[in-house]
């Protein structure tokens, strides 16, 4: 591997940009491919192929054997709301093996006691999300109930791109925030990505019930982002 | 790949070990077939003394790889491994859990 192409794909990694390498086994020749850079046509529906499944493998470039590696972010969940749920859901997050971020601005909720070593941090979404944004690669979970915390991370999310959007609350709740987030000006592909009621309906109603009907709907979503690309071969 | 990242991460520690001046390999599961322990992407890399990080097969083939390894760090030609359970190499340093998998070993640099 080159140097320069080592240290571009640390660079990179760093950023939480997907990457692209595609390494010609027979020759050596190698090509390092950023997420939306211009393809070589040749080999874009490969390097497509890959940045969406998250697949390594070997290909063909005129009937050379190839080797195509992808590097993807690893994915993460931002919650919005230091809550009973949220707790839950830092514990089995990690377990699953999501980095996982909590957000609130309400001092009595966002202490290290309720949380131990979880990520958290004690501030508005606005001035969080400036530092640290969101990216295709991240889950947004709005769980607070109040539209002064949850709405402008969940706009914040669908401008992002981010693989999963999900809000908690009621059918009705959830009739009032669309009203909301259509005023400020959410189309309505917009709307039809958050995931509200929030989580896979598995019956849940305890707190930690919802955390996994949660993490369930952020892992299905996740892996379902291909579906319907062809193979690779 | 998706998924929990291995910290430190194997290509930072390739990045930090060159700065430091020393040669260094890596290799890459580039195929695998049946139950291969670890997924096509997986790097191990090697330094020029066998100092190693990563993993291609989680250990079953790693001591192989990094004798290789040494010999790619010396001419800087890249070569390919394969080690599966059905040829000899596999009695010394199969697979236990009996996949195959195919690694690509290069000089860094």
């Amino acid at each position: 591997m080159l140097l320069e192409h080592l240290h571009r794909l640390n660079t990179a990694r760093d950023a939480r940009l997907a990457t692209v390498t595609v390494t010609e086994l027979g020759t050596g020749t190698a090509r390092l491919f950023l997420e939306g850079e211009a393809y070589d046509p040749s080999i874009a529906p490969a390097i497509e192929l890959a940045l969406c499944t998250g697949k390594s493998g070997i290909i063909e470039i005129d009937g050379q054997a190839a080797f195509i590696n992808v590097y993807l972010p690893p994915p993460r969940i931002v919650v919005i709301g230091a809550v009973h749920i949220s707790q839950a859901l830092a514990g089995m997050a990690q377990i699953a093996g999501f980095d996982l971020t909590i957000i609130d601005p309400r001092s009595a909720f966002a202490t290290p006691e309720r949380f131990g070593e979880t990520k958290l941090l004690g501030e508005w979404p606005e001035d969080a999300l400036q530092r640290a944004p969101l990216d295709a690669y991240t889950a947004l979970v709005a769980v607070t109930h109040d539209p002064k915390i949850d709405d402008f991370p969940l706009m914040k999310a669908l401008e992002a791109g981010c693989f999963y959007v999900g809000a908690l609350g009621s059918r009705k709740t959830h009739a009032g925030r669309v009203e909301r987030l259509t005023k400020l000006g959410v189309d309505e592909t917009g709307i039809a990505r958050i995931h509200a009621p929030i989580g896979l309906d598995i019956r849940a109603s305890s707190p930690a019930e919802i955390a996994v009907a949660i993490l369930a709907d952020i892992i299905q979503t996740l892996h379902a982002r291909c579906d319907g690309w062809p193979e690779r071969r | 790949m998706l998924g929990q990242p291995l910290y430190p991460d194997p290509l930072t520690v390739a990045e930090e070990w060159h700065a430091d001046g020393r040669g260094v390999a890596i290799a890459t599961v580039i195929e695998t077939w049946g139950s291969a322990p670890r997924p096509g992407g997986s790097h191990l890399v090697i330094d020029s003394q066998g100092n190693f990080h990563g993993s291609v097969s989680g250990g079953c083939v790693e001591g192989a790889v990094i004798v290789e390894a040494a010999e790619v760090i010396t001419s800087g030609t890249a070569r390919i491994l394969e080690f599966g359970v059905a040829d000899e190499t596999a009695w010394r340093v199969g697979l236990s859990c009996g996949g195959r998998i195919r690694i690509y070993v290069e000089r860094l640099g």
